[in-house]
């Protein structure tokens, strides 16, 4: 009961957190907004080309755009001395990393999902398609969070973090952009998308086991 | 209120090195219930590591701190129950307000003494501004905001980082009379400090670093 209580205290600290600083949390928005639409812009109004190409402009801008917003997850607490108190707080870790992960993720990967829909229309995306890309996206943008919380975990308070935090990130958000670009594909041409979302699945479980132990570890070092 | 029996908080061969530089070395230490312990030192001499240390935040090069004989890195989910650690920043959020501040506090502490965070705003002389957001307090008040999560729980170790960093006259009065209560109640306090420290009734052991 108490962690949980610990578990939603937090939760809501950073959803408020989040909500005064608006332009923190539109910030990433923003930026996926201005990538999708400025692609009708670059490669003409074709509607083939266009649909040909939605899934990867769709899937990179989110993909950058949660990048971009990564690097606040636990800056201001390291700064202010929050993050001692999180870690002095007698429950454990994992549950208090995985209330500031599902914040994040509630304020970056949700928001961009529904972004995500409502512009792959500018994008002619076919109906089918639309649903495969939910699913993709409801299965990545977690993903993104976890790994991404693991990364920012171990760069927080160094100078210089950003580049690094970039060098980190990418090569295990590249699975993820792949099998999610894939099954999209797949599905405007008609084909299966199993194998896709099975494999999405298997790194989303994966990310949810070690994830929030390895944010723990690496925050624990850093702060010592 | 506090349990009665006598804790002790014991730290044997400390080695602190930081930056290629040994901070301290050999540091030995007890600090046990009803007692203070006051770290005083030059600026960069590693008061604030030592305190860091104690709480279990950071890990010492060598040596061992032990609560009640149990090492703290072994009995970590236990000990951070007896310990309220403010550090040398406040742990507070700019953008909430201070009894918003206190309820995260509250949520994230296992042993609550039933205060609420708006009496332990008023002990501090803070009231009226329960719900000013942080960012629009002095640095004295939030100063104080912080200090006044020391009053949520029955935590028995206080470990202070220079408590009257801009905190005024008055602010130090509130301090001086809660810590009055807290040694009263059989706590126990290390505070790192560089002016003199006086809480009535109370016996200050110094310790230079």
């Amino acid at each position: 009961m108490g962690a949980y209580q610990a578990f939603t205290a937090l939760l809501l600290r950073d959803l408020k957190l989040g909500f005064r600083n608006m332009g923190d949390l539109l910030n990433p928005l923003l930026f996926f907004l201005m990538v999708v639409t400025l692609f009708p812009l670059a490669l003409g109004p074709e509607k083939s080309v266009l649909q040909e190409h939605a899934p990867a402009v769709i899937w990179v801008a989110s993909l950058l755009a949660a990048s971009i917003s990564l690097d606040t997850m636990f800056r201001s607490d390291m700064e202010d001395g929050s993050l001692e108190q999180i870690l002095l707080s007698p429950y454990p870790d994992i549950i208090l990393v995985m209330a500031k992960i599902l914040a994040h993720w509630l304020m970056t990967g949700a928001p961009l999902t529904i972004f995500a829909l409502l512009l792959s229309v500018l994008l002619y995306l076919p109906g089918a398609a639309y649903l495969p890309l939910l699913g993709t996206l409801l299965l990545g943008t977690p993903i993104l969070s976890m790994v991404g919380s693991v990364a920012v975990a171990l760069t927080v308070g160094l100078r210089n973090g950003g580049m690094l935090l970039i060098l980190l990130i990418l090569p295990l958000y590249m699975p993820v952009l792949i099998f999610a670009i894939s099954a999209v594909n797949n599905a405007m041409r008609g084909l299966s998308v199993a194998g896709e979302f099975y494999f999405l699945s298997g790194m989303l479980i994966l990310a949810l086991t070690l994830a929030p132990f390895a944010t723990a570890y690496a925050l624990k070092i850093r702060m010592g | 209120m506090m349990s009665n029996e006598t804790s002790v908080l014991r730290a044997e061969g400390l080695e602190c090195i930081r930056n290629d530089m040994v901070l301290f070395r050999d540091l030995s230490l007890a600090v046990s219930s009803g007692e203070v312990l006051q770290v005083k030192g030059p600026n960069g001499c590693g008061k604030t590591s030592l305190l860091r240390i104690l709480c279990g935040l950071a890990l010492p090069n060598e040596g061992v701190v032990y609560w009640n004989d149990k090492d703290i890195r072994e009995y970590n989910g236990e000990y951070v129950q007896h310990v309220n650690y403010v550090g040398h920043h406040n742990g507070i959020k700019v953008e909430l307000t201070p009894a918003e501040n206190l309820h995260v506090s509250n949520a994230l502490s296992t042993t609550h003494n039933g205060a609420s965070p708006e009496q332990a705003l008023q002990q501090f002389g803070l009231y009226g501004y329960e719900d000013t957001p942080v960012r629009k307090l002095s640095s004295g008040q939030k100063r104080r905001v912080a200090l006044s999560r020391l009053l949520l729980t029955h935590a028995q170790l206080w470990i202070l980082d220079e408590p009257y960093t801009s905190v005024d006259g008055a602010g130090r009065s509130f301090i001086a009379d809660v810590l009055k209560s807290h040694m009263d109640a059989g706590g126990m306090l290390i505070l790192v400090s560089h002016e003199p420290v006086s809480i009535p009734g109370v016996k200050i052991r110094e310790m230079a670093l």
